[in-house]
């Protein structure tokens, strides 16, 4: 076990996993001799040399594109796009070729990219460097999309990533790529897909999350508990596949559900954990389901933390929901 | 100059899909000088049964299509010397990015007629089971990479292979086909700016046809040339007359060497015209007139080529008449046979999307199961 940052793990899940299979490649703008605006990459030029740590022109379509091309050849590349808000370049290929590829050629050409990208708010970036916009992704089929919140889950998830034989939508929390540390397994210890991660158990309101948002519904749940109401946290982590069973288990145990994302609320994931519990788990349960979420607006400067949930609407939600009935 | 003493023979093992036009006639070598590389002898006579294949089995899916027993078709007439010369330039290692005018390269490769047509009707005999249009092949075993509609995408695609076969240290190039309308694209840019910054082993294989779609040529570019656009990108580009095989084939392979000698890549613009429609799905008499389809009949590349074999002694009517009928009933026995083939399994559906079908699609799987058979119909 080493004591890591979040964005320490993303750096020795990248090195564990080119130290294993010459075959993984990283690719990407400024992630060789800078090693990455956000230092994801430092240090893998020096270890590995040029051939496998490409610094890209300036092409999101590109360094997708011949990403694709590697991973058809057989190598495995892990494409590094600057922050989520410049991957609409992309989105054709990731959209069109990348999820489709193997489905589309009947399973005849599997493609198998690692797209990591940083996401999300809390950083003043403004428009650009702040949206948390996953759901596009979780809406195309072929696509895996995992978001990890620990320093674990990010070498974990990541090397689980670099293995997977289907393309991969790695997103990482750039508000907490410094804030969170954590003790993190040596090796090759890999978190599998699929499989939610229970935060703090409770048993009056389940509240799910991802990502950043996960330090702030855990900080949530913990005041609550002095007013007397027990909050489960479920770090869903895995967007594709979702881990259903667990979602359903809670909501059986509690009867209480508040969903927590900072994209947007209007066909956020949010609503697709709602749907899941609305067709499942409605007779389990006893109030309305809540959303905190951002606010169905572009991503502001100056009124970030307006817009991002933070504890009290957590808080609140929370109450409401638990004395809701 | 050799005869072509059994066109039948070489046209089933087509069929059979177990060799190559390429391979059932000569073993190619490598020269070390790609300049006194030409196409003679059988291999020309082998060029020409291809493209006579290629142009019937034109005629015939388009006349499938009008019947309503495929659902759309994308034909190449006026295209074949520049496919059947790029084709056989390339080596059987090599990686092909075909867009969807592209099936002769795949024959070429080897892959079987029948292979093609079952595409074409989507049936269970379909290597991509059925999940796209007509025209949008994949041939694993011949490299021949999955084809999409979006225009220009599979470029970078073939600039990262290109990348990846150079880093495993393999002597393989690879070749993608596009026409002059994807030079405007995004990943035509950003494609030629990557192979030419990692000197990727890629060729750049444009079918200029002088339409995309609607919009002509000059509409496309202010360039004189879609070739000179590669010098902005550091590396050679070169306009060959896509009419003409030999030429076209010179010209890949030439390429070709230049790629796995580590020289970079290369763009080539072959000069063709577009003789039929865009697809099948278009009235080209909407924008273009007859008189500029006519001329460029005169261009035409079957007849040029059979032309320079007549005039060469190596070919004649008759032996053209009998080409002509042999191939249209190996083309329709392979369409019976597809026409015979059962039509893809409807749970299938499910497969491919990942590795392994996540819970949420197997369930997804048997809520489509539960519905009655009577209800699901085939494409």
């Amino acid at each position: 076990m080493t004591e890591l940052t979040l964005v320490q793990a993303v750096n020795r899940g990248l090195q564990e996993a080119m130290r294993s299979d010459p075959d993984v490649v990283v690719l990407g703008e400024d992630v060789g001799v800078n090693g990455g605006v956000f230092r994801a990459t430092e240090g893998l030029l020096k270890e590995f040399g040029a051939d496998r740590v490409l610094d890209t022109p300036l092409s999101e379509t590109g360094i997708v594109g011949s990403a694709i091309g590697m991973a058809l050849y057989g190598l495995k590349p892990v494409a590094e796009i600057q922050f989520l808000d410049f991957i609409y370049p992309a989105f054709d290929q990731i959209v069109s070729e990348l999820a489709k590829m193997r489905y589309r050629s009947g399973g005849q050409f599997p493609c198998h990219v690692v797209v990591r990208a940083p996401y999300g708010g809390g950083i003043k970036g403004g428009l650009y460097h702040s949206q948390s916009t996953e759901a596009y992704f979780c809406h195309t089929a072929g696509l895996k999309v995992v978001i990890p919140s620990t320093p674990a889950d990010a070498k974990g998830l990541l090397l689980s990533a670099v293995a997977d034989e289907d393309p991969v939508i790695f997103l990482e929390p750039k508000r907490i790529y410094r804030s969170v540390t954590g003790e993190v397994p040596d090796g090759d210890q890999r978190v599998p897909f699929g499989v939610a991660r229970t935060v703090r158990p409770g048993h009056d309101v389940s509240v799910f999350a991802y990502g950043a948002m996960v330090p702030v519904a855990t900080e949530a749940a913990a005041g609550v508990e002095a007013e007397g109401i027990s909050a489960e946290v479920i770090d869903l982590r895995s967007l594709v596949p979702l881990d259903e069973a667990a979602v359903l288990a809670s909501v059986a145990k509690t009867g209480r559900a508040v969903v927590v994302h900072e994209a947007a609320r209007f066909c956020g994931f949010g609503a697709e954990v709602a749907a899941l519990l609305a067709e499942r788990a409605f007779f389990s349960l006893k109030a309305p389901i809540a959303r905190v979420t951002g606010y169905d607006t572009p991503f502001p400067y100056a009124l970030e933390n307006v817009y991002l949930p933070d504890n009290g609407r957590v808080a609140a939600a929370i109450r409401a929901t638990a004395q809701a009935g | 100059m050799g005869m072509p003493s059994r066109p039948t023979l070489i046209v089933r093992s087509l069929v059979a899909g177990r060799r190559s036009v390429v391979s059932s006639t000569a073993p190619r070598s490598a020269p070390a000088d790609p300049a006194s590389e030409a196409l003679g002898g059988a291999r020309l006579l082998s060029a020409y049964r291809t493209m006579v294949l290629a142009r019937a089995l034109d005629e015939r899916c388009l006349a499938l299509q009008r019947q309503g027993r495929i659902g759309f078709y994308a034909p190449h007439s006026g295209e074949e010397a520049a496919l059947v010369g790029s084709a056989m330039a390339m080596e059987p290692d090599d990686w092909i990015f075909p867009a969807y005018r592209e099936l002769t390269v795949a024959l070429v490769r080897g892959t079987s007629l029948q292979s093609v047509v079952d595409q074409l009707f989507a049936d269970a005999g379909d290597a991509s089971k059925g999940r796209q249009m007509p025209n949008h092949f994949a041939f694993r075993e011949q490299h021949f990479v999955s084809v999409s509609s979006p225009i220009g995408t599979q470029i970078t695609h073939a600039v990262g292979a290109a990348m990846a076969a150079r880093y495993r240290k393999a002597p393989v190039a690879t070749i993608t086909y596009f026409g002059d309308g994807a030079t405007s694209s995004n990943d035509f840019h950003a494609g030629l700016n990557f192979a030419g910054v990692f000197r990727a082993p890629t060729i750049f294989f444009c079918q200029n046809n002088e339409w995309a779609i609607s919009l002509p040529r000059e509409r496309q570019t202010r360039s004189a040339t879609l070739a000179m656009k590669a010098e902005a990108y550091g590396f050679p580009g070169v306009v060959v007359d896509g009419n003409d095989v030999g030429e076209v084939y010179r010209a890949v392979r030439a390429a070709r060497h230049r790629a796995v000698a580590g020289e970079g890549p290369t763009l080539i613009e072959a000069q063709v015209y577009r003789l039929g429609p865009h697809s099948t799905s278009d009235d080209p008499r909407r924008y273009r007139n007859d008189q500029e389809v006519e001329a460029a009949r005169g261009r035409d590349p079957i007849h040029r080529l059979r032309t320079e074999l007549t005039k060469a002694g190596a070919w004649d009517d008759a032996r053209d008449a009998a080409l002509v009928e042999d191939l249209r009933g190996t083309i329709a026995a392979a369409i019976a046979r597809a026409e015979a083939t059962p039509p893809v399994d409807p749970l299938s559906l499910f497969d491919d999307v990942f590795a392994r079908a996540t819970p949420r699609l197997e369930a997804e799987r048997e809520e489509c199961a539960a519905h009655p058979a009577a209800e699901r119909k085939s494409p």
